[in-house]
Parts: C-alpha cells; structure tokens; sequence
C-alpha cells in the first residue's frame, strides 16, 4: 500500500495540472528515444527516427508522447489506486508490446529532466523527490504483470 | 558507447557554463540523491547532517564536482586518467557502481533546473555517454 503525505499528493497534482501534455509528452519521449536510442526498437514503424532533428519532428513521437502522457494522468486521478488502474496496461506492456520493463525507468528519467527544464528552481529536492516516487511507483504497477 | 569527437564537444561546452556555477550545482546534486534515492544515505552514515543544502553535503558536493572537472579535463582518457580516484572507490569508499548512474541522473537534474536552454536532448546524450564513462573510469579498478 503506497502512503502518500498531503505536500506529495498537492505536489504530483500540480505538476500535472501546470505542464501541456502534448508539449511535454513529445519533449520527454523523443528524448527517450534520442538519449537512449535502443528504445526506437519497439517503434519501428513510427517512420524515420533516423536521427535527433527526425526524432524531433516526428508526428508519430509527437501523438505517442501526448497519449504516454494521457496514461500517466489517470495515475494522478487515483494515487491510492495506481496499481489497479494499470493492471490492463501493464498485461499490454508485457504480453503484446514485449517491452524490456528495465525501460520504462529510462522514459521516467528522461520525463524528470523536462519537468525539471520547465519548472526550473521550483523543481526543488523536495518536489523532485514527490516526482520520482511518483514514477517509481507506476513503473512498479507496470512491471507487475510481467512473468 | 564510446565519446565522439562531437559528444566531447557538446560537454566541454556544457561546462564551460556548469563550472560558473560549480560551488553551489555538486552539493546540490548530492543533496538531492540522497532525498530523492535515500538508499544512497547508507554511504554517509557518519555525517550529522544528511539534508539538502547541509554544511557536510555542500562540501562534500564542491568536491564531488571537482572531480568530475578533472574528468572533463581528461575527457580523452577516462579509464587511465581515473586510477587514483577509482582506487579510492574500489578500496576506500567501495561505492556500488549502480549508484553511478543515480549521481548522474541527479546531476543532470539540476543542470536542466539551471540551464534548461542548453541541456538539450544532444546535449544530454552526451553527457549522459560522458558520465557513463566516468563512471567506468571508476570502476576501472574494483576487480
């Protein structure tokens, strides 16, 4: 059971309702997939990743960023409930999509530095620390149905 | 994943702007690991005062970067550059690598809080690569 204190719940919820899904979603994952390029293998047909300007300006990374992002707020709706919100995801991640689950902390990592680039010195230690328990914990619901 | 000319580039670069500022960014990396990865609190023990921006850890963190410093300054040469100090994590301080690369991502947190306009994905994947590296250099002599 995860327990959550008021100053993480206010400071996941606030985050979230400060950042643009879709400009943080396709700044965070196109630079998962330039950062850590091995991640481009489950997106072999999302066209050219070729290189950092591609990655960049692809529609595909762009749409898929906003829908990473869209997943990651249902989380944020029920903090007490993240495991079985993602139950079905994380079946999804592991039986059809094959994802190596040692990734998911990459897109996290790389999910935290825009976070912090957008909210600068408001992105203190304290709110840093709220951010990664926050992705530890959905990265732990979406491991859970791997076997 | 070795260091391309263009990576060695892109972290000289970075730090020529990093190292303005090269007091206050080590301690609060090391401050931040130890809040956000409190795992990494059992290496320090025997300080009073664990929390971020503490006499111990700001200290502590200027010495940190000015390792990293020398890193960048032997950015040709990590895994020869780097014995003294990977003797001194492999027999002294037996740090376990993985928390390498948690000092790295904090360092690169801070350095996004700071200078969000450079650190770009390029950027990044440099230094990302860089630290890495010096990480191997470390590790160089633990067995």
């Amino acid at each position: 059971m995860v327990v959550w204190t008021d100053f993480e719940r206010t400071t996941i919820q606030d985050i979230f309702s400060k950042i643009n899904y879709a400009v943080v979603g396709q700044a965070a994952f196109s630079r998962c997939l330039i950062v850590y390029p091995w991640t481009q293998r489950y997106f072999g047909q999302f066209g050219n990743l070729y290189n950092a300007a591609a990655i960049a300006s692809n529609p595909k990374v762009a749409a898929h960023g906003k829908v990473i992002m869209e997943a990651l707020e249902k989380a944020v709706k029920d903090m007490d409930n993240i495991k079985a919100t993602y139950a079905e995801l994380s079946a999804l991640h592991s039986e059809k999509l094959q994802v190596d689950p040692d990734n998911f902390m990459l897109l996290g990592d790389c999910l935290t530095i825009v976070v912090a680039s957008q909210l600068g010195k408001n992105f203190t230690a304290e709110v840093h620390a709220a951010f990664q328990k926050f992705l530890a914990v959905v990265v732990s619901s979406l491991r859970r149905q791997y076997y | 994943m070795s260091l391309t000319e263009k990576d060695k580039a892109a972290v000289k670069a970075l730090w020529a702007k990093v190292s303005k500022v090269v007091d206050t960014v080590g301690g609060e990396a090391l401050g931040r690991m130890l809040l956000v990865y409190p795992q990494t609190k059992t290496y320090f023990s025997h300080w009073p005062d664990l929390t971020p921006g503490s006499e111990p850890v700001m200290v502590h963190g200027k010495l940190i970067l000015g390792g990293v410093t020398e890193a960048v300054s032997k950015i040709d040469n990590l895994s020869g550059g780097l014995l003294e100090l990977s003797e001194l994590h492999a027999f002294k301080l037996r740090v376990d690598p993985s928390n390498f690369k948690i000092l790295a991502q904090s360092f690169m947190v801070v350095i996004a809080t700071m200078f969000p306009k450079d650190f770009t994905p390029e950027t990044h994947v440099a230094f990302d690569k860089f630290l890495a590296a010096v990480a191997l250099g470390l590790s160089e002599k633990y067995r």
